[in-house]
């Protein structure tokens, strides 16, 4: 009877120690995007050294500041605005293309390099299963990089408008002008909404592209991201002499053709664009384009669970 | 209750063949000696246990199907494979932060506990850590894992003897309780030998040699013959003989004690002479035979 009991109480403990074995999926995904930015630092160090580069060459730049103001003040209203925010929209281009470098560098190794140096064979020794790790190193390039550029941007343009300020007081001037056509909380707004739309959402299948070639290349995922296309479009252009391949990609690059704003071709900070969000989530191309962008990640988890190291 | 069970394993790359066949229960709390030769298919078999690699015929781990539910293994089984893996970017600290981040049978003050008899600094890149404090660190991160299956694939290549004399006596120390079960594939068989309950010698994709150590112990014993008694010796079919300092050493299996006394000395076969023994009778047969 007692040893029966000690039995049970041995066997309970037991069952005790066993028994809280779970861990929330979303836990599993913060860890796994934390090691993404532990291993690539230059998700936010790239953006960052550029936003200081700019920085600093708009520091020397401001001096002739208060001439351009003055000179500014003489012309109307829209060709003001321009002269005023020009150098507010470069550094935010600067940004974007850095991420984009950097994003498309980082999916390109991102399921490659875990491969080559054997390391898969320690993240698959604990229980996180490859979807997870997947959707994680998706979200680098189509969440953690715009979020990232949309911080860094908003906060140099703040350290700009700050410096501009001071050298105008300085000199005698009214920040009026400058305050009036650059309106910080909006130039902000437009900013995010570029980068959701045209940055994440819409390019989207490509990176996923990337990702899947990086999951599949036993070497030089590169050259295979990149040849498969030329191939296409080369292939078309001698069977039809028609180039829609080409101009499919164009497309997805640029993000023309996607209607998220009303006036193309106008910079996406300029306060005269008109958002039309309604266009484009209901724009086709968008759904195709996150339906492939699905299709490409199935295919890349697939390939993670059958590749080992090479 | 079987923490392993394989029927029909199979496994092949293109048209050679790694595992051919291969059927296998490991009752829980074993500690079974994988042995074999360079492509014995060591590691193939398992690579399928662990999930990493699909394979043709059934396995059962823990209950789960391990291609299907790696993740979910990975809960109650964890592995050191034969090169050291952990990403030589990540630092000691970060190492222990993910896998308390995410494994539910890590505790943390232990794997620190087995750090700080290690001179491996917390600050410090794996990159920057000797080999063989990379397998001390490994080592920290797996036996602080509450798991049900330890699977160790040549986990002391490349180190030396101190570190492997080391890495056995905290897996001896520090792990062994008798609801575990650890699977250890090597060649270098001297050092695990008496780590083991059971062993299992694996050549060209089959198992040849599956036997508690109990049962070896028992069954084979080895003879140092007198040069005179060679004849003698010879007529009692040894499965093997090799000469040793001259003289001729035979090894038997299930033979009575005192009339192998009267060849010569008597002494208990290490594993490694029994594997090249049984090593050497399954290749003296043609491959075709050996399928009958």
């Amino acid at each position: 009877m007692n040893a029966q009991a000690n039995a049970m109480a041995e066997s309970a403990v037991e069952s005790q120690v066993r028994a809280p074995a779970h861990i929330p999926a979303t836990r599993h995904l913060y860890w796994s995007v934390r090691r993404e930015l532990w291993e690539n630092r230059s998700i936010y160090l790239a953006p960052l050294a550029a936003a200081a580069l700019f920085v600093l060459g708009f520091a020397i730049s401001v001096v002739r500041l208060p001439g351009q103001m003055r000179a500014a003040a003489a012309l109307d209203p829209i060709h003001q605005r321009e002269a005023i925010a020009m150098p507010f929209d470069i550094v935010a281009g600067l940004l974007m293309i850095t991420a984009m470098i950097v994003g498309a560098f980082y999916c390109l190794d991102a399921l490659y390099g875990e491969r080559r140096d054997r390391s898969t064979l320690f993240w698959k020794s604990l229980p996180v299963s490859d979807l997870t790790t997947v959707l994680a190193k998706t979200s680098i390039p189509l969440v953690i990089l715009p979020l990232v550029t949309f911080a860094i941007t908003a906060v140099t343009q703040f350290i700009m408008l700050m410096v501009s300020s001071a050298v105008l007081v300085g000199s005698g001037q009214s920040v009026a002008t400058l305050w009036s056509q650059l309106s910080f909380f909006r130039m902000s707004l437009l900013l995010l909404y570029h980068l959701v739309t045209v940055h994440a959402l819409w390019p989207a299948p490509l990176y996923a592209w990337l990702l899947l070639v990086s999951a599949w290349a036993r070497r030089a995922p590169f050259v295979w991201a990149f040849l498969p296309p030329l191939a296409i479009c080369y292939l078309e252009k001698i069977a039809f002499n028609t180039a829609h391949f080409l101009a499919l990609l164009q497309h997805r690059l640029e993000g023309s053709g996607m209607e998220a704003l009303i006036v193309s071709g106008t910079f996406p900070m300029d306060p005269m664009t008109q958002l039309t969000p309604g266009r484009f989530l209901s724009a086709p191309g968008l759904w195709i384009g996150l339906a492939v962008t699905a299709a490409f990640l199935a295919a890349a988890v697939r390939l993670r669970r059958y590749r080992g190291p090479i | 209750m079987a923490c392993i069970e394989a029927r029909g394993l199979r496994k092949s790359f293109g048209t050679t063949i790694a595992l051919d066949g291969i059927d296998l229960r490991v009752e829980e709390g074993r500690i079974l000696g994988l042995i074999g030769p360079n492509g014995a298919g060591k590691t193939t078999a398992l690579n399928a246990i662990l999930g990493l690699i699909p394979y043709q015929g059934e396995l059962n781990v823990l209950g789960r199907n391990p291609w299907t539910e790696r993740n979910r293994l990975m809960q109650d089984a964890c592995f050191i494979s034969d090169v050291a893996v952990l990403p030589r970017w990540m630092r000691v600290s970060q190492a222990l932060d993910y896998v308390a981040g995410v494994h539910p049978r890590f505790d943390r003050a232990k794997a620190e506990g087995f750090l700080t008899k290690t001179t491996i600094r917390h600050g410090s890149r794996v990159r920057e850590l000797s080999k063989g404090m990379v397998t001390q660190l490994h080592l920290a991160l797996v036996m602080a894992i509450d798991a049900r299956l330890l699977v160790l694939d040549e986990p002391t290549l490349g180190l030396d003897i101190l570190y492997r004399k080391q890495f056995y006596d905290s897996l001896l120390n520090d792990y062994l309780d008798r609801n575990r079960t650890i699977l250890v594939a090597t060649h270098q068989v001297e050092e695990i030998q008496h780590v083991l309950t059971d062993v299992m010698f694996i050549d060209r994709g089959r198992i040849v040699f599956n036997r508690s150590m109990e049962e070896v112990e028992s069954r084979y014993l080895e003879v140092i013959v007198h040069p005179e008694k060679v004849a003698v010796a010879r007529a009692l079919k040894p499965m093997h003989e090799r000469q040793a300092i001259g003289r001729s050493v035979m090894l038997f299996d299930g033979a009575e004690r005192q009339q192998l006394a009267a060849l010569g000395d008597l002494r208990k076969p290490s594993i490694a002479d029994l594997f090249v023994a049984v090593l050497g009778v399954c290749r003296a047969i043609p491959p075709a035979r050996r399928k009958e």
